[in-house]
Parts: structure tokens; C-alpha cells; sequence
């Protein structure tokens, strides 16, 4: 037995010293993470600083990387007119949900780092002269995942678009389904689609804008219901992912497979809109129609 | 060919003894009557053992059992004169999705379901009932047609979730199930849907957009599947046991969860185990619903399927 302990607590000594040096190694790649960034579709190493100077866009590829819901209303509506909607729901674990940690534990975190109660913010805000009614998918809470938070706050925004007639722009960007909400995530699909259908019924315009990535449940009801789709150049839009579906049919995917410009091509999506033109895009779109 | 799953297999043994009897020696014959008794008295008490408190995992392994009845089978035995329609008119025919058009309890309404198909050969001729983009488009055609002949539609859902493939991607299976989705909400028929087997994620509520939603006790609906989830949670699909009891995925579940209108009984041990006693109580349970919904008014029957799904959800409202 006493061979082992100290079997073990020699272990435990080079893993610490291991630990040590693999914390200093990882604050430094922070520390030049914070200076740098690789780009995930060409790969180039790109100085943060410019990247975000140009709307936090690849300078050598033009690849739209995915910017934070402030910046999307910043570049998207008049200064200050953006109103938000609804920001007091609150989801919580109806489930008791518990993977790597408790969902109700997950949703905490994420408030206290993004200050957010969920991955959705809807309002109102004026492009040009034009008041629009908006929802603005925040990946980085929970991957835009559509849960009952995200579900209501769509349905609201929609229901108000109806009654007073105003068009509405969803700009998605979502990994799909919330699995800790279980099928009451599922059902978040039926439930906005068919506020969808409400809306578009009454020919109010709806626009969505697919931005990087664009997944499973939500572009199977939000997304790809659009009047109008738009979407942001190589941004990923598809229904199952493609790591499924290379484990599912077991071989190499098309090259640009899921890509904006894939989906295009196949008659999916009306256009690809860059970054510094979505605005002006949009705003031509609508006085066309509304005049 | 009669299939068992691991924990239904010490029926296997008695079960085999028993047909053997029945098949190939004279039952009145009082030796074997008198083994008969006791092998269905066995069978009796084991069921009972087996089967008397099923976990979540359990039920899913029976929500897709290889002797479980399928759509057709449901069709077969509950519609008369009744006909399939082919085709989406725009690209090719999906064996996963079929639908047509039969006389239900002396009416006349449209059918629409996944189809798994029960050997391997048509298990695999049907892609395991994993539709691809023109399954829903013909399910949409025949929604279609429904809706201008003023016809009731009874959807019958057994998938394991739209297919992942490449074909799949490029026609848009997204956009097919939002479509079929958003037109089920535009339909002024009554419409009822039953999870007669697995409800695998947008795939099933592609056709699952009704007025009633009844699910079978053994059937399963769930976001994704317990392996799914597993592999993605804890990159461990054998963890599927554990999913399978986070995800409230079982018919009671659903119940209480206040997404299901009525869980259909079944036959000890599952629907497999007797499929004459399943089709009567599928039978009785849509008869009930259908006559329900038959008398309301078509758009406001519209307006209180919109209503149903707005209310599913979980949220905290601050004030
Ligand atoms: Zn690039």
C-alpha cells in the first residue's frame, strides 16, 4: 500500500508542475489572442485591431466574422433610435438540467458575463426614415440557441409587427436547438413560425439576415421563412451540421458546402449583402416596397 | 421474424417454447395443455417484471422495436378504401414520407406519416423513415389538397429526425420543414397528429403542427436524440441512458408538460406485443379527438392552433 501513495503523490507533483507550465502557456496564447486572430475561413493570422476597424471583416478574405449584438445595431439602425423590447424575461430550468454543470448555473454565468438574460434582444430602431421592428441573435450566449426565452421574445416582436404593420428584420445566428430546454426548445420552431405565418398573412414584410453560422432549428423556422433572405458572405447556413452529416454519409464534403454562396447558387437565399452595405441595402429594399 | 430487445430477452426462450407448441402439437392434448397454462402463466409474471416500470431509456428502445407497427400498418388496419399519392411534382418521390387519402370511421380524410418500414430491405429502401426535403413537399401536397377539399388530416409521426446529407442540404431541407410548419398553421381543417413511434426533432414536427397531439405510451418526441445528445454534452454517446432522462422525452413527460393532448394506452410491454389492441385504442383516441375539432368553426380552429403552440414555453417575466 505505501509503495503506492508514494507512487501516486509523485504523480500528482509532475502534474502540477505540468499544470503550471500549461497555465503560463495558455495566458500567454490569451495575451496574443488578444493582439491576434486566425481567421476560420482562410486562416490567415489577422491583427485584431484591424480586423475590427473594418467591421470586423477579413481583410484578405472578407470573411464576416460574427460581431456582438451592439455593434449589429451600431452599423444597422440611426443613432440612437434602437428601443429594446422584452428584456425582462428570464429563462430558468424547468428541466433541472444538468450536463458538464446545472443549466440553472450555466444561465448565471452567462448573465454575469454578457449581461444578458438570453440569446436574443428584440426592439425597434429607425434605418434611415424607416422604423422596423428587429431581433438580433447573440451567439456568444449559448450559441444563439433557441430556447423558450429566445421563442417568446420573437412571437412578441412578430405579434407587434402585425398589429401595427411594420416590417421585421431577424438577423440570425444560431447553433439551433437549446438541448437543456429539451423539447420545449423544439417546439420554439412551431411556436414562432407560427407567428410567422400571422404576420405574413397580413403582407408585412419579413426580412431575415443569415449571418455566421446559421444552424439547425432556427434556420428550419426563422431563417429560412423570410420574405426576403439575406445572408453574409461565407457565413455557414444549413440544417444538420456539417460534422453530422460528414459522420452520417462518410465522405468529404462539396468545398464551399453550406457556404452563403453554396446556398445561393442552389436557389436558397435571394442575396449575399456585405457588412458595409447591409444598411443601405436594406433601406432600399424597404422604401421600394413600403412606397 | 419476432425481434427482442436485451431486456425483453427471457421472454424469448418461453415465447419460442410456446409457438412451438401451438404450431406443431395437438394442444388439447392434456400434457401440452398443461405446459401451456404454465409457460403463459410465466410469460404473464415476467411481463409483469419486465415491463411494469420502464425507464426513459427502455421506452425509446421501444419506440423504435423492429416488430413495432409502422404507419402503414395503422393506415391498414383503421382506414378503409384508402389510396397513397406520390410524388412532390417537383423533384422525386420520398418512400420515408407517405400520405394519400382514406376513409377513417366512415370520413373521409387525408394520412400523412414517417414510414420506417419493417425489414432491413425496406427499412433501407425508406432511409429508416429520415425524410429528405421532397418528403415534406409531397406531405405539403397532400396538405394542400386536404385543405381545398375540405378534409380532415391524421399525421402519423416515426422518425428519427430529417436526414443529414449532402442532396438534403442543397434542396433546402430547412426550408422544407419551415414551410411545411408554416402551412400547417394555414390550414382551416382540423387536423390531428399522433407519435405513434419516435418524434426525432424538426423532422417529426415538420408534420406535427396540429390541433391535437396525441402520443402513443411507449413513443418518444424529443429536440434530439438521447445519443445525439450525449455524444454533444459529454462526447459520449453510450451516456445515451443518462440524455434519455434529462431530455423528458416519454409520452407522460409530454403530458405533463402540457405539449401532448392525450397519451394512447398500450398493451403490456408495448405496442408490439399485441397490435390489434394498439390500433383499437389509436382508434378510439382519434375518433374522440377528430369529433371534438370537427365542430369548430375553420378559422377559429386556425386561430386556436396558433394559440396552442403560443403558449409552450418556460419563462420568467420580471417586473
Ligand atoms: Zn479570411
Amino acid at each position: 500500500m505505501g509503495f503506492f501513495r508514494k507512487k501516486e503523490e509523485k504523480e500528482v507533483k509532475v502534474h502540477k508542475e505540468i499544470d503550471i507550465k500549461r497555465e503560463i502557456k495558455k495566458a500567454e496564447a490569451e495575451k496574443e489572442e488578444t493582439l491576434w486572430l486566425k481567421c476560420t475561413s482562410c486562416m490567415e493570422l489577422l491583427y485584431r485591431k484591424e480586423v475590427e476597424r473594418n467591421f470586423s471583416i477579413c481583410p484578405k478574405c472578407s470573411y464576416h466574422f460574427p460581431i456582438s449584438v451592439e455593434k449589429r445595431i451600431e452599423f444597422t439602425f440611426e443613432p440612437e433610435t434602437f428601443k429594446e423590447f422584452y428584456s425582462e424575461l428570464a429563462p430558468y430550468d424547468f428541466l433541472k438540467f444538468k450536463d458538464t454543470k446545472p443549466y440553472s448555473a450555466r444561465l448565471q454565468e452567462l448573465k454575469e458575463k454578457t449581461g444578458r438574460n438570453d440569446a436574443v434582444v428584440c426592439g425597434s430602431g429607425r434605418i434611415g426614415e424607416i422604423e422596423v421592428l428587429s431581433a438580433i441573435f447573440d451567439f456568444s450566449f449559448m450559441g444563439g440557441s433557441l430556447g423558450s426565452v429566445v421563442g417568446e421574445k420573437i412571437t412578441r416582436l412578430l405579434e407587434e409587427g402585425k398589429r401595427r404593420k411594420i416590417p421585421v428584420i431577424v438577423f440570425c445566428s444560431s447553433g439551433g436547438a437549446r438541448m437543456q430546454e429539451g423539447i420545449m426548445s423544439l417546439m420554439q420552431m412551431a411556436k414562432v413560425t407560427g407567428a410567422i405565418n400571422r404576420l405574413k398573412e397580413d403582407g408585412v414584410p419579413y426580412i431575415t439576415v443569415l449571418t455566421d453560422p446559421t444552424l439547425g432549428g432556427v434556420t428550419a423556422s426563422i431563417a429560412m421563412l423570410g420574405d426576403i433572405i439575406i445572408a453574409e458572405p461565407k457565413a455557414m447556413i444549413g440544417f444538420a451540421g456539417p460534422r453530422v452529416i460528414r459522420e452520417t454519409i462518410k465522405e468529404e464534403l462539396p468545398p464551399f458546402f453550406q457556404r452563403a454562396e453554396y446556398l445561393l447558387e442552389h436557389g436558397m437565399i435571394d442575396m449575399i449583402v456585405d457588412r458595409r452595405e447591409m444598411k443601405q441595402t436594406l433601406h432600399k429594399m424597404l422604401s421600394t416596397i413600403l412606397s | 421474424m419476432k425481434h427482442y430487445l436485451d431486456f425483453e430477452m427471457k421472454l424469448k426462450p418461453l415465447e419460442t417454447r410456446l409457438e412451438e407448441i401451438k404450431r406443431f402439437y395437438d394442444v388439447n392434448d392434456p400434457h401440452y395443455a398443461k405446459e401451456i397454462k404454465s409457460l403463459e402463466k410465466k410469460i404473464a409474471k415476467l411481463e409483469k417484471e419486465i415491463y411494469s416500470d420502464l425507464s426513459p431509456w427502455q421506452k425509446t428502445q421501444i419506440s423504435r422495436h423492429l416488430n413495432r407497427p409502422r404507419t402503414l400498418d395503422y393506415v391498414d388496419h383503421l382506414f378503409k378504401d384508402y389510396f397513397e399519392l406520390h410524388g412532390d411534382r417537383k423533384y422525386k418521390d420520398d418512400p420515408a414520407i407517405v400520405g394519400g387519402f382514406g376513409k377513417f370511421n366512415n370520413l373521409t380524410v387525408a394520412f400523412i406519416g414517417h414510414q420506417k418500414g419493417r425489414d432491413i430491405k425496406e427499412m433501407a429502401q425508406r432511409n429508416f423513415g429520415m425524410a429528405h426535403p421532397e418528403g415534406y413537399r409531397k406531405a405539403m401536397r397532400i396538405m394542400d389538397l386536404a385543405s381545398r377539399w375540405k378534409k380532415p388530416i391524421i399525421t402519423f409521426i416515426d422518425t428519427p429526425g430529417a436526414y443529414p446529407g449532402v442532396g438534403a442540404e442543397e434542396r433546402g431541407q430547412a426550408e422544407a420543414i419551415a414551410s411545411s410548419m408554416y402551412l400547417m398553421f394555414s390550414l382551416c381543417v382540423p387536423i390531428v397528429s399522433v407519435v405513434i413511434g419516435e418524434g426525432g426533432s424538426g423532422g417529426a414536427l415538420a408534420i406535427g403542427i396540429a390541433d391535437r397531439i396525441l402520443m402513443l405510451e411507449n413513443s418518444i418526441y424529443s429536440v434530439i436524440s438521447p445519443e445525439g445528445c450525449a455524444a454533444i454534452l459529454w462526447r459520449d454517446g453510450t451516456r445515451a441512458k443518462q440524455a434519455a432522462e434529462y431530455l423528458k422525452l416519454t409520452a407522460s413527460d409530454l403530458y405533463q408538460l402540457k405539449v401532448v393532448d392525450e397519451v394512447i394506452k398500450e398493451p403490456l410491454g408495448g405496442a408490439h406485443r399485441n397490435w390489434k389492441e394498439t390500433f383499437t385504442n389509436t382508434e378510439k383516441a382519434l375518433v374522440r379527438h377528430l369529433e371534438e375539432i370537427l365542430s369548430v368553426p375553420p378559422e377559429e380552429l386556425k386561430e386556436k392552433r396558433y394559440e396552442k403552440f403560443k403558449r409552450m414555453g418556460f419563462f420568467l417575466e420580471e417586473k
